[in-house]
Order: C-alpha cells, then sequence, then structure tokens
C-alpha cells in the first residue's frame, strides 16, 4: 500500500541570532550580530500508511512541533523531501488543505465571545461543506464527544477540557484524511484526556484517518499507537512497534512486596526505590526477575508480591538518555 | 466564488455577532475616537472665525461637516494594523490561520466589515449629538451620497492593503512598529485626516494625488462635503478601484516572498 506520509532527509535549520549578557554585547551586536545555526531537524526520514495511529515523541525541543509545521506546510524545510497525499505541503494547495488538520493543545481558533456552534458554521463556510453534511457530521460529534450541553455556551464559559473538545470538532468538521496532533490533551484532567483519546480512536476507525501524534501524556500513546517514532536533537532515534521499543529498552521490572520488617538490606536482589509502610518496591534487572522473585518468596516471608512492566515514561526516558550518550 | 461568497456573508454575521457581545466597549471606542476630530473642529472653526468667517472657503458650519462625516471615514478606515500581524505571529494565531483553506486576508476583510455594520449603526447617533452641538453645513445631492457608500467601503479596502503590505513585514523583523509610526505621520499630513487637503499648501495636495492616503481619507468626506463634479466624483473612485487593484496585486506578491520567512515562532 503506498504512503501517505513520506519524508526523506528532511531537515530544518534556524539561524539564531545570539549574544553574550550586558550592555557592552548589546552595543556590539548593532555593528556585528553573530548567529547561530540551529538544527531543529536534522535528516529523519519515514513512511506512515494510511489509517496508521503514530505516536510522534521526543523531550521538549526534539523537533517534534517543528516537524508536524513542516507536514502541515506552515514551515518550508531546509532540505529532503515530504510527501502528504501525493502533495508538497509548503506549497500549501487548497485541495491540501481540506484533507488535513492540525490540532495544537495550546492554540484555539473558535471565537472566543461566541457558541462554538457559530464558529462551526464559519468551519463549513471555509471548508465549503454541503450543509447536510455538516449538520450530520457535527451531531455526530457531538454526540460521540457528549458536548450537546455546551455547543451552545459562549467559548469564554468553558472550561480548558471543554474547549479542547470544542476545538476538536471544529478541527475535524471537515472530515480530514490527516490528522497532525500536537499535545492534544495538554492540560487536561484524567477523565478529559480518556475522553479526547477514545474520540481519536473512534474517529480513525470510522474513516480510516492517518493520525500523527505528539503528547508527553504516555497513556495517550498507549491507547492510541501501535507505532512510535522517537526523535531527539531533530535525529530519528527509534521507529518501530510501541511494544518492540519497550521490549528493546525497559531493561528493569518493577517488583513490589509487603514485609513485617522493611528496614532490612535488600541490595542482594535489587535496588529499592521506595519503602512505605511495610511497601517494599524494587527496581530489579529484567533478565533475573524470575530468580529475584523466587528467592524473595524462598528467603522471605513476603506478601502481595507483584511484578509490573517498567512505567512507558521511564522506557521513553531511557531511550533519551542510552541514545544521547550514544550521540554525544 | 460561490465558496468565497458564502464564507464572506458566514464571517460577517460572525463578527457582527461577536461585536454586539460588546457594545458599550465599542461605544467608548467611538467617543474616544470622537474627541481628536472634535478638537479639530473647535480649533479651525475659531481660526476661521477670527480671519472674519472663513478660512480657504471654509466656514466653521463647513468645518464640521468636514469633520462629523471625518468621525464616520475614521471608522471605515479602522483596519488589522501591524501591530496586529506582530500579535497574530507571536500568538500563533496566524499559523491556525495559514492551515485554512483561504487567504488570511479574506479573514481579515470580512472580520473587519462585519464590525464596521456595528459601528456604522453607533456612529448614527454620535453624528446627530455633533450635528445638534456644532450645526454642519452639510447638503448632499443623491448621486454623492451613493458615490460616498462605495468610496467608504473602497477606502476600507484600500487602507486594509497599505496595512497589510506593512503588517507583513513582520515576517521579517518580528517588530514592525516603528515602521507603522512612520507610515502614521505620513497619513496624518497625505490624507486630510489632520487637516482638509485644500487647505494644505499646494506642493502637499499635488503629492496626495500619488499616495493611497487621500484615497483612503479625504476623498470619501469630499464626495459628501466638497463641491465635486461628477467627472471628479468618478475620477476618485477610479483612483480608489486602481489603488485596491494595486494593493492586491503588491499583497500577493509580498506574500508569496513572506510566507517562506514564517518561522511560527509562536506555536
Amino acid at each position: 500500500m503506498p504512503s501517505v506520509i513520506s519524508i526523506s532527509k528532511l531537515a530544518k535549520h534556524y539561524q539564531v541570532p545570539e549574544r553574550e549578557a550586558g550592555l557592552k554585547a548589546a552595543a556590539k551586536g548593532l555593528f556585528k550580530r553573530t548567529y547561530r545555526n540551529v538544527k531543529a531537524v536534522d535528516g529523519i526520514s519515514f513512511d506512515i500508511q494510511p489509517g496508521e495511529v503514530v505516536g510522534f515523541l521526543g523531550p521538549n525541543g526534539a523537533g517534534k512541533t517543528t516537524t508536524l509545521k513542516m507536514l502541515s506546510g506552515l514551515l518550508h524545510p531546509t532540505a529532503g523531501s515530504v510527501s502528504v497525499l501525493g502533495y508538497e505541503p509548503a506549497k500549501r494547495a487548497h485541495d491540501y488543505l481540506r484533507q488535513i488538520t492540525l490540532v495544537m493543545g495550546n492554540r484555539n481558533q473558535l471565537s472566543w465571545d461566541l457558541p462554538a456552534l457559530d464558529s462551526f458554521d464559519l468551519q463549513r463556510a471555509v471548508y465549503g461543506i454541503p450543509t447536510d453534511e455538516f449538520k450530520r457530521t457535527r451531531d455526530e460529534f457531538i454526540e460521540i464527544l457528549d458536548v450537546k450541553d455546551l455547543v451552545k455556551k459562549p467559548v469564554r464559559n468553558l472550561s480548558l477540557g471543554e474547549r479542547m473538545k470544542m476545538e476538536i470538532i471544529g478541527a475535524l468538521l471537515h472530515k480530514p484524511k490527516i490528522l497532525f496532533l500536537d499535545e492534544p490533551t495538554l492540560g487536561l484532567d484524567v477523565t478529559m484526556q480518556k475522553r479526547i483519546r477514545t474520540f481519536i480512536a473512534e474517529y480513525n476507525k470510522r474513516y480510516g484517518a492517518t493520525v500523527l501524534l505528539t503528547s508527553h501524556y504516555m497513556a495517550d500513546v498507549e491507547a492510541l499507537c501501535k507505532r512510535v517514532i522517537v526523535i531527539h536533537h531533530g535525529q530519528l532515534l527509534f521507529d518501530g512497534d510501541l511494544a518492540a521499543l519497550v521490549e528493546k529498552f525497559s531493561a528493569f521490572k518493577t517488583v513490589g512486596f509487603n514485609i513485617d520488617d522493611p528496614t532490612q538490606d535488600f541490595s542482594s536482589y535489587g535496588d529499592v526505590v521506595s519503602v512505605d509502610g511495610s511497601r517494599v518496591v524494587m527496581r530489579v534487572p529484567k533478565a533475573k526477575t524470575s530468580a529475584v522473585t523466587s528467592s524473595l518468596l524462598n528467603d522471605l516471608a513476603v506478601d502481595d508480591l507483584t511484578v509490573e512492566a517498567t512505567p512507558i515514561e521511564d522506557v521513553i526516558e531511557s531511550v533519551f538518555s542510552v541514545k544521547k550518550e550514544a550521540m554525544e | 466564488m460561490k465558496r468565497y461568497i458564502d464564507f464572506y456573508i458566514t464571517s460577517i454575521k460572525l463578527a457582527i455577532m461577536e461585536q454586539w457581545q460588546y457594545p458599550i466597549a465599542n461605544y467608548f471606542y467611538m467617543i474616544g475616537m470622537v474627541a481628536e476630530p472634535v478638537i479639530y473642529m473647535v480649533v479651525w472653526s475659531a481660526v476661521a472665525t477670527q480671519q472674519g468667517g472663513t478660512i480657504g472657503g471654509y466656514t466653521p458650519a463647513a468645518f464640521a461637516a468636514y469633520y462629523i462625516v471625518w468621525t464616520l471615514v475614521r471608522s471605515m478606515n479602522v483596519v488589522f494594523t501591524p501591530y496586529g500581524w506582530e500579535w497574530r505571529i507571536r500568538q500563533g494565531q496566524l499559523s491556525m490561520s495559514l492551515m485554512r483553506p483561504i487567504h488570511p486576508l479574506h479573514n481579515d476583510v470580512a472580520f473587519f466589515a462585519g464590525w464596521k455594520v456595528v459601528t456604522i449603526i453607533l456612529w448614527i447617533p454620535l453624528a446627530l449629538a455633533l450635528s445638534f452641538f456644532f450645526k454642519p453645513d452639510l447638503h448632499p445631492t443623491f448621486l454623492q451620497g451613493v458615490v460616498f457608500f462605495f468610496a467608504i467601503w473602497f477606502a476600507y479596502l484600500i487602507r486594509t492593503m497599505t496595512l497589510s503590505i506593512l503588517g507583513m513585514v513582520t515576517f521579517w523583523t518580528t517588530r514592525v512598529s516603528a515602521l507603522f509610526e512612520l507610515y502614521f505621520a505620513a497619513e496624518l499630513i497625505l490624507s486630510g485626516r489632520l487637516v482638509p487637503l485644500s487647505l494644505m499648501p499646494d506642493w502637499v495636495q499635488r503629492a496626495a494625488w500619488f499616495f493611497p492616503f487621500r484615497w483612503a481619507f479625504g476623498f470619501p468626506i469630499e464626495t459628501l462635503t466638497g463641491n465635486m463634479s461628477v467627472n471628479d466624483l468618478f475620477l476618485g473612485l477610479g483612483m480608489q478601484i486602481a489603488w485596491i487593484v494595486f494593493g492586491a496585486l503588491v499583497v500577493s506578491i509580498v506574500w508569496k516572498f513572506a510566507i517562506r520567512q514564517f518561522s511560527a515562532v509562536g506555536g
């Protein structure tokens, strides 16, 4: 199946003015400016198939948003090639823009003073959606997100999470084939995050849309993405199944148990992470998990022994740190 | 074309609804705007009285007519400024506009056009109050009224084009306020805002022909208050259309280069 998103050796470099602190340096800067070349994205390549939901991960400043902006046509690449649905995004052809959407968790496009319904109508006009189809889609999304009572309130009176739901409805009314989602659950509480995740999953299922998602909330990634692409310092670190990433980079498991005397020395079993009352939590090398749990059960009087995989946040953190060392 | 008409109608409706949310704020804004012409009116009327009742053909009542019409033209002249361009780039709002399959300029034109509808309605009682106090000498013909109607909307489009071009400088410099101040100074002298252009030196009047300022400000006022011939009225409308077309052409050229500079700094 042909890719819907294909990028090859994509790069975006910026010339950033810089100077030392202080008046002298500021005065000097008036006559001679010095610049630093910042490689926000540095030659990354990947392909995404139709209908895939891909998590695009990396720490702050890794180049995720810059990549999304190049894919959506907001930025012109410095080098490399980008093709989305067969279009060159930087040309920002109207036919292209009608088939994509970009949702940024910290940006809004709804009118602050009016009910969201009015802004939805503007979206209809912008995208030239036939009225019947528009009403059908709008009502369908309102039902899925359960916001019937909210769409008539001025947007300024909605909570952050409620506003985000409206933003997402507004961004999808034209039923885009490609969704670029940049931190869509930013700042939302757990319930609201889950609602939005469910909606994105439902949209993907109903319309076969392709989704590229950045999020610092690993729950979003775990719930939605089978595949993840990890970048750091503008370079690709990993591209593959989330499960493979966890397998590859999760060197430890978390072992927890209750014991009458939690102050004793457990160093021969693993690293103690925390002690809370009679509960001890340890980090154990993955390969030794079976042996350690057997020893704990044989040697000590432990209760409620649990073995858990390393949280995905910790796995991603270890990807960054391992690769960072390799890159330095 | 049908889509654009639908877009404009929907946007204008939206802008009207939005602006009606704040009628008091809009009213105070307009009252603040009236302070400037009232000062000009009082000063020039006093000068005219001292000069024996008229100055350059303007009586105090003619000045009153000029500056009362001025208040409406000034309202029509309010467009998205370079400060606005700075703001929308810094706040990341431009990124969201660029994601739509329609040029952001259409959005600006439609939104401010909707706002004008509200300001025109709010202007009527203000104009009546000013007329009550200053007794303007204003007797336009039907043709003058029709030309004035088109002239104020064309003026709006001219100023939209010129300030959009200026605003787009933001793509290169991020801060364009200084340039705007310079533009504003030239506009003050060459537009008829400070004083009717016929009272300015000959060379200023001649120079004003070659800049957009007069066509976006002084000309619409003169269509209603002056004694322009039918030829001059239509010549003026022609000049306005020429400036709109020229402005749109420059906007589209500058935009092509400007958008390549866009670094989406604000998001």
